[in-house]
């Protein structure tokens, strides 16, 4: 595969799905209990490294993802504890019903790595894009949803998806992230979002390949306006962590939402269902996809063309600065 | 009817140059699925060469016949084909994958003339095909529906129901083509999930089946004109073939499914490709002189 042409490329770390592969393997050590199912995906996804360790408890279902749900399901009933990758567009759409019916019901034992999430297989074109998946899984009871930020926060991720019990989706992007995370102890916990900068003027809530970014334009936007911006990493969309989004729509009345998905239905949804709950006012923004069906490209221009790279974000934070003081 | 000589050296001319462009594609793209391209070239070229009813200048035209590329992920090899027949400028595949371009890994029907149907989820084209014969039946018009599958592809279960109505719904006026190449990503067919006895399960499904070899031009001939003519059943046509056929590095190597060259590659996949296209003809009579080597993908002899 090749690689994506960041601004800053990191080839000699690991991809986040190298690294989930490696955890996955590691945590296959300990629990013999943990099985792999992949649908000829097992080498693009890297469960296939869990695989080749323990080819008996691993299942490549072929070109089959609905199978491969369902034998997820059967698996789990019968007590073992079964990741499942494929890309993010049919784990989230191809094989939907299997997940609603067969798994996030019965609230089964299943965790769900999906790959290629977002834009991030931007040059696939639409049939590869994945932009709807926080939003689908997002309205499964009983299902948890993570984005996490970088390889590090990945090994986080899946470990604690097998530490709760029942579904998990984790979103993994293609290829390389910008490490956000330079060692594994920052405090990582589930359900927590993760303060990455603190300030009162506004808050950028971001998930994924946002969280660099919105670092980032942090950063310059202190630099440049002096602007003390909070950056909330939330990697786990759900269960939201309300207590931070009441706390930033209080003490900072400014939000921004970062996703590489379509703004309708994923992270900015999410955080305006809680931030509205609060009954104040608020300015508030949502950057993502447009609702609409992206162009065709590599994963960074994407997300500068619909304008939630870096510089996408300082633009937001500026124009929401210069708005007029919100009166009741 | 059988192909004339002339008919089949410009096949073979054609299908080498789109074989040759398809490598172009690829580094152009940086990346591509060049291993699932080269085999599906032959069935390409007969197709649009020789078989369908099309005009590149009119892409709507009503009643031209239709092609679903249901394995969408050979985009390096479809799109040099359609660019050489003129549905849109060749300079155009120089920005293959490159940001705001038309042209990505799948081809996308709203971005490129002559491109029926969005593919690149697998398993989704046959159903695709067989509305639309459905549809040309309704409408009494004559054209004709054919789709190409990948082998692997023929794990997922829309193939099977898609059948399953072909021939429930009697669907002469659909042609199904399987590139049987043997792999797919994670390994070859039999191994990562066994399709054998794959003529049988075509054929219980209410198909009637030929295999061929999907690198000779008369077999396809022979098999599409069976085809065409078909009256009560619908043809599945297997058509044996190599992965990354023709360039002899990467050819039956599953793992070429998806791949990139330098130059000094891109130099050495020209090269044997050249070889492979000489050998060729003289395999099939149509040169004199000693085949370079023995010619791989050998399809059984077509039933008669
Ligand atoms: C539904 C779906 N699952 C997985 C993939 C990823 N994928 C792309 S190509 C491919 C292998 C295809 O094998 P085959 O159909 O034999 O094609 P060929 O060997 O002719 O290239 C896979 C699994 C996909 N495109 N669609």
């Amino acid at each position: 595969m090749s690689k994506m042409t960041n601004t800053k490329p990191d080839s000699e770390k690991m991809s986040a799905s190298e690294v989930y592969g490696k955890t996955l393997s590691e945590l296959g050590e300990k629990h013999p209990e943990i099985v792999g199912l992949s649908a000829d995906l097992a080498g693009s996804t890297k469960i296939g490294l869990f695989g080749s360790q323990f080819p008996d408890r691993f299942f490549n279902a072929g070109i089959a993802e609905q199978n491969m749900f369902g034998m997820a399901a059967g698996l789990a009933s019968a007590g073992l504890v079964p990741f499942v990758s494929t890309f993010a567009v049919f784990a989230s759409m191809r094989a939907l019903e299997q997940l609603h019916s067969d798994i996030c019901y019965p609230n089964l034992n299943v965790k769900i790595i999906a790959t290629h999430a977002g834009l991030s297989f931007g040059q696939a074109g639409s049939t590869h894009h994945c932009t709807e998946d926080l939003a689908i899984m997002r309205s499964l009871a009983n299902l948890a949803v993570m984005a996490p930020a970088d390889g590090i926060e990945t090994a986080h991720a899946v470990r604690a998806a097998y530490e709760r019990k029942g579904p998990v989706y984790i979103r993994i992007n293609r290829g390389f992230d910008h490490t956000v995370y330079d060692r594994p102890d920052y405090g990582f916990e589930f359900g927590k979002a993760q303060m990455m900068r603190d300030g009162s003027d506004l808050s950028i809530i971001c998930c994924g390949s946002t969280v660099w970014r919105a670092v980032e334009a942090a950063k310059m936007l202190e630099e440049s306006d002096g602007l003390k911006i909070r950056v909330l990493n939330m990697h786990t969309i759900k269960p939201i962590d309300k207590e931070a989004i009441k706390k930033a729509v209080k003490e900072t009345g400014r939000i921004i939402t970062a996703e590489d998905h379509n703004i309708f239905g994923g992270l900015g949804s999410a955080v305006a269902e809680v931030a509205a709950e609060t009954g104040r006012p608020f300015a508030f923004k949502r950057l993502g996809v447009p609702d609409t069906y992206s162009i065709i490209g590599k994963h960074e221009d994407l997300m500068a063309h619909y304008g939630y790279d870096e510089n996408g974000i300082m633009a937001a934070a500026k124009e929401m600065m210069g708005r007029k003081p919100y009166t009741y | 009817m059988p192909l004339t000589t002339e008919e089949r050296l410009r096949l073979e001319e054609k299908a080498h140059e789109l074989r040759c462009l398809s490598v172009d594609t690829v580094a152009w793209a940086g990346s591509g699925h060049i291993g699932g391209a080269m085999s599906a070239m032959d069935i390409l070229t007969i197709l649009y060469h020789k078989y369908m009813k099309i005009d590149p200048k009119t892409p709507d035209l009503p009643d031209r016949d239709r092609f679903v590329l249901s394995k969408g992920h050979v985009g390096v090899g479809y799109a040099p084909l359609l660019a050489e027949l003129g549905y849109f400028d060749k300079e155009l595949l120089k920005k293959y994958n490159h940001t705001g371009s038309p042209l990505g890994m799948h081809l996308d029907s709203l971005k490129v003339p002559g491109v029926e149907a969005s593919t690149g989820s697998l398993g989704h084209g046959l159903a695709i095909g067989l509305g639309m014969a459905l549809g040309a039946r309704l409408k009494k018009e004559a054209w004709k529906t054919f789709v190409l599958l990948g082998d692997g592809e023929c794990n997922e279960g829309e193939v099977w129901e898609s059948a399953m109505a072909a021939s429930h719904f009697k669907a002469v006026n659909l042609v199904t083509i399987v590139d049987r190449n043997m792999c797919m990503i994670d390994g070859p067919t039999e191994e990562v999930m066994g399709l054998e006895p794959f003529a049988d399960k075509w054929k219980a499904f209410g198909f009637d089946v030929l295999e061929v070899n999907g690198h000779d031009f008369k077999e396809l001939a022979f098999a599409l004109d069976k085809a065409l003519a078909a009256k009560d059943k619908p043809v599945a046509i297997i058509a044996n073939t190599i992965k990354g056929c023709g360039i002899d590095f990467i050819a039956g190597d599953y793992k070429w499914h998806y791949g990139s060259f330098d130059e000094e590659t891109k130099a050495r996949a020209k090269a044997s490709l050249v070889r492979y296209k000489e050998a060729r003809l003289v395999a099939v009579g149509l040169a004199s002189g000693v085949a370079a080597g023995p010619l791989p993908a050998q399809g059984k002899e077509p039933a008669q």
